[in-house]
């Protein structure tokens, strides 16, 4: 190919040559001696003058941007960060790579350490009452927004409650849900925000009241939708508050440029409490949404972090780049869910567990996803909830084969045999990594039961929408991911009142088995009560837990201490980059 | 001429009204909706957002909220890009489309003029050859492919060029792999289209009368033969430069460049409303504009065609 090129670029300054018109395409015969002068003229230009005048244009407006010299920008950390962030906003984002932005932007009262235990953020200290419904924090003193002035309690008090007011429209809004009156001021009940149940006593102190005890709670905190924001800014600018010039901040860096689709620039926060201990100058998020092309510019040596890594490529990247690849598991279950509302799947399960049964999860995560995730027999991923053990599918101990005797024999039970065969359709997301998984696992249906499976791929949100409807799917394909480190956040999922429960699932033992354990405070009884709970969603066989996902990235080796955690937070300020 | 000129423009009203109801229409029906993330969890939430962007009115009321809008030149605010408005979006998009086409175009131009009638005039000769294989191969190698080949050749193997990004937006380096990318499939293209209608000249009695005149050969073919055989390209350039200008989906993605290209599948995956609607009128309007500019360009090269 580049062959090619070159020979179509030396002929190009031939044609001009040979075309050259020294006048600038006007032949002066015809210049201004006629009275329909302009017409005329510009009827005699020829081709080759209109391309000449052309490209003189373009030449024009590329010497306007000429390499401008480029200032030191001091020590630079350079990220992937996966798609444009839907909004800087805290209360307004919702994805990953959005928060991880945040995270740099901004410091809400507590942060998440490497394995998701809450160390002190904003606040330097807390207590909390003997019924686990008042939280009393002290800020730290002396804290100040990135313009200089003070930030006090009052500006978290503000921001919790934008959070949940309706005008705001949060999405995130029901993470704030254990706070008093949260819940009635989101639907509208409640009209007077200051019923929320948090509020600023003195300007170093931040009470908040809840309405259940939320063992939780700190970890929440570290989320973005707890970060402050300067209530004259939002004020002042609105849904514009957060573009360069507008916002202030006051995490470890303050933004210096976004430019959409192409780089989000953050500078060093002098006025940061912690500053003296932020050894990077500037951070740049590059939203590169396609893996394969991060990769190309990781190698091309212009990031330092990459976000992910392409899935068809970890063989060669272990042997490549081994030591620059690392981990980190996911607090994120990718499961089957079936439709338990319509047939075959409602009053089935037996059959529901036959086609569990034969899933051989090792194989997938070791010959396919390949990544080192775990194969998963649980609802609730290990990694995460530092306080809980997931309970387990009684069968997965046994040897495969032996599980797929007892499989068949389960799936005759169930109704079905090789003369009268189940036959179903199977929703996933439009994804390379989702089909070659779904393929998998519709052909182990198929050898070992003779289940006929039609795939039936389908856009993302079309399939979201297919299955909050539960009129067209089946069996779908899905993955959640844990908002806050803890099991609740995958039970209560399955809950009959969860607007989430795609499966359908309803079963009065397991909604009052989590109801209770919100009302216990006490560690090791509630993840009993979780436990229990659990236990009964896997016997029911209401979803096929499948894998735990892995997340790989790479780091160059120059880079230290870049360290997500299995929550996605990931701070710069952390980081240290060596000289190279 | 003028009444020409404002004639077409305002014929082009209509059609632009079309575009936008269908629109409109169109990715309302399609199912889904922006905060169908998978995780929107308590209606009352979901109604708060659809309350926040008037999508909980009636759609006639809304598509007239939304024409209203539009006489004001207001997009309305992004819904995936919530801290920007489409028109914000737009504006920083486009120049940057706008300059990469452009360069591009006219790259193609000069290198797909260039190769044509060189091909023309050394019709069936071995180099004719060499010039229908080369453009050929740039018209099946679709940009997926080139684009992403010229990053592994000269970003990531060779480390000439940046392998994508577009740095401070200021930095030449940047633009050079894009524009060519971009160029390559418009210069076979013009290549192609070039050679045949240059052959086609070349036959016409105009140019048998010329030469009997006694012209010289330069003057011949790059007075004569050259007016007549640009025309089809000059039809071809029209809707290519509209398309071009307002970006390549693939050549932006692949090179993570931030022009407006993108926000066409960007913005309809994530059912943005607003901004699928701002981007396709905003495309709308720039396809009529340089069809406009061909006719009257036409008007220009070809005597023939009368202006009315």
């Amino acid at each position: 190919m580049r062959l090619r090129c070159s020979a179509e670029i030396n002929e190009s300054p031939r044609y001009s040559r040979e075309s050259g018109n020294p006048a600038g395409g006007v032949d002066p015969r015809f210049r201004g001696d006629d009275e329909r002068g302009a017409v005329i003229v510009a009827r005699r230009l020829t081709p080759a003058a209109l391309v000449m005048s052309i490209l003189l244009a373009c030449l024009v407006t590329t010497l306007s941007f000429v390499p401008v010299a480029q200032a030191s920008d001091g020590i630079v950390l350079r990220r992937g960060n996966a798609a444009e962030p839907e909004s800087l906003d805290p209360a307004r984002s919702d994805t990953v790579n959005a928060s991880r932005i945040q995270d740099d932007l901004f410091e809400g009262l507590v942060i998440l350490d490497a394995d998701d235990r809450p160390q002190p953020g904003a606040a330097e200290s807390w207590t909390v009452s003997s019924d686990g419904l008042t939280y009393v924090f002290k800020l730290r003193p002396g804290l100040v927004w990135s313009d200089g002035s003070p930030l006090t309690a009052e500006d978290f008090v503000y921001s919790f409650r934008r959070v949940v007011d309706p005008a705001t429209a949060s999405s995130y809004a029901f993470i704030l849900f254990s706070f008093q009156n949260a819940e009635e001021i989101v639907q509208g009940k409640i009209k007077d925000l200051s019923k929320l149940g948090v509020e600023a006593p003195d300007s170093r102190t931040l009470r908040i009241q809840l309405k259940r005890p939320t063992p939780y709670l700190l970890a929440e905190l570290a989320h973005a939708k707890f970060m402050p924001v300067k209530r004259a800014n939002v004020e002042k600018y609105g849904a514009s508050f957060t573009q360069p010039g507008n916002l202030v901040s006051n995490g470890a860096f303050v933004l210096e440029e976004w430019t959409p689709q192409a780089r989000i620039v953050v500078a060093k926060n002098p006025k940061y409490w912690d500053a003296a201990n932020v050894h990077i100058d500037k951070v740049i998020f590059y939203p590169i949404s396609s893996p394969n092309e991060e990769l190309n510019r990781y190698r091309a040596g212009e990031l330092d972090v990459t976000y992910i890594v392409p899935n068809a490529q970890i063989d060669t990247l272990r042997k490549t780049l081994g030591p620059e690849l690392h981990s980190n598991t996911q607090f994120e279950l990718n499961y089957l869910g079936f439709n338990l509302t319509k047939p075959p799947f409602a009053d089935n399960p037996k059959l529901r567990q036959a086609l569990s049964m034969v899933i051989d999860r090792e194989t997938l995560v070791e010959k396919l996803i390949k990544d080192g995730a775990p194969a998963a027999y649980s609802a609730v991923p290990a990694a995460g909830d530092p306080n809980y053990k997931p309970a387990k599918l009684i069968w997965s101990s046994l040897p495969m084969a032996e599980r797929i005797s007892k499989a068949k024999a389960i799936y005759a039970e169930a109704g079905y045999g090789p003369d009268h065969p189940l036959s179903i359709e199977f929703r996933f997301q439009t994804d390379e990594d989702a089909r070659k998984v779904v393929i998998a696992i519709a052909s182990m249906w198929q050898t070992a039961l003779g289940v006929k499976t039609s795939l039936v791929s389908e856009e993302f949100k079309m399939l979201v929408a297919h299955r909050h409807e539960k009129q067209l799917t089946q069996v779908f394909y899905d993955a959640w991911v844990g908002d806050y480190p803890d099991a609740t956040t995958f039970l209560d999922l399955f809950t009959s009142g969860s607007g989430e429960n795609d499966p359908g699932y309803a079963n009065p033992k397991f909604d009052a088995l989590i109801a209770e354990a919100g009302k216990t405070l006490d560690v090791a009884g509630r993840a009993s009560l979780l436990q229990r709970a659990e236990t009964l969603l896997l016997e029911d066989n209401a979803i096929i837990p499948t894998y735990n996902r892995v997340e790989l990235f790479l780091v160059k080796p120059y880079v230290k201490d870049y360290r997500p955690n299995p929550c996605g937070y990931t701070y710069s300020k952390t980081v240290t980059i060596l000289p190279h | 001429m003028l009444s020409m000129l404002v004639k077409r423009l305002v014929g082009a009203i209509p059609t632009l009204f079309v575009i936008i109801t269908m629109t409109f229409v169109m990715m309302r029906l399609t199912p889904g909706g922006p905060f169908d993330t998978g995780r929107v969890v308590s209606p009352e939430v979901q109604a708060n957002l659809m309350r926040a962007y008037h999508l909980d009115e009636p759609l006639f009321q809304q598509y007239l909220r939304y024409l209203g809008d539009l006489t004001r030149g207001d997009f309305g605010p992004s819904f995936t890009s919530k801290d920007f408005s489409v028109t914000q979006l737009i504006r920083q998009g486009f120049p940057v489309s706008l300059e990469l086409g452009v360069s591009a175009m006219a790259l193609a131009l000069v290198a797909g003029l260039g190769l044509g009638t060189f091909s023309a005039l050394r019709r069936n000769q071995a180099s004719d050859h060499v010039v229908i294989a080369f453009s050929m191969v740039g018209i099946i190698i679709p940009s997926f492919v080139m684009a992403p080949i010229l990053t592994l050749v000269f970003g990531v193997t060779l480390q000439w060029l940046p392998a994508g990004g577009w740095g401070d937006g200021h930095q030449l380096s940047y633009k050079i792999l894009p524009v060519i990318a971009l160029a390559l499939p418009r210069i076979s293209s013009i290549a192609r289209l070039s050679r045949s209608s240059m052959i086609e000249a070349l036959q016409m009695p105009f140019i048998r009368t010329a030469y009997a005149k006694g012209l010289p050969r330069r003057l011949v073919l790059f007075r004569h033969a050259s007016r007549a055989a640009i025309l089809p390209v000059v039809s071809y350039l029209g809707p290519a430069t509209a398309g071009i200008i307002t970006g390549s989906i693939i050549v932006e993605q692949v090179f993570s460049i931030p022009g407006i290209g993108r926000y066409f599948v960007d913005a309809a995956l994530n059912r943005d409303y607003t901004l699928v609607s701002g981007v396709v009128i905003f495309y709308g309007c720039i396809i009529v504009l340089f069809n406009l500019i061909v006719d009257v360009l036409y008007g220009v090269l070809d005597p023939r065609i009368t202006r009315r």
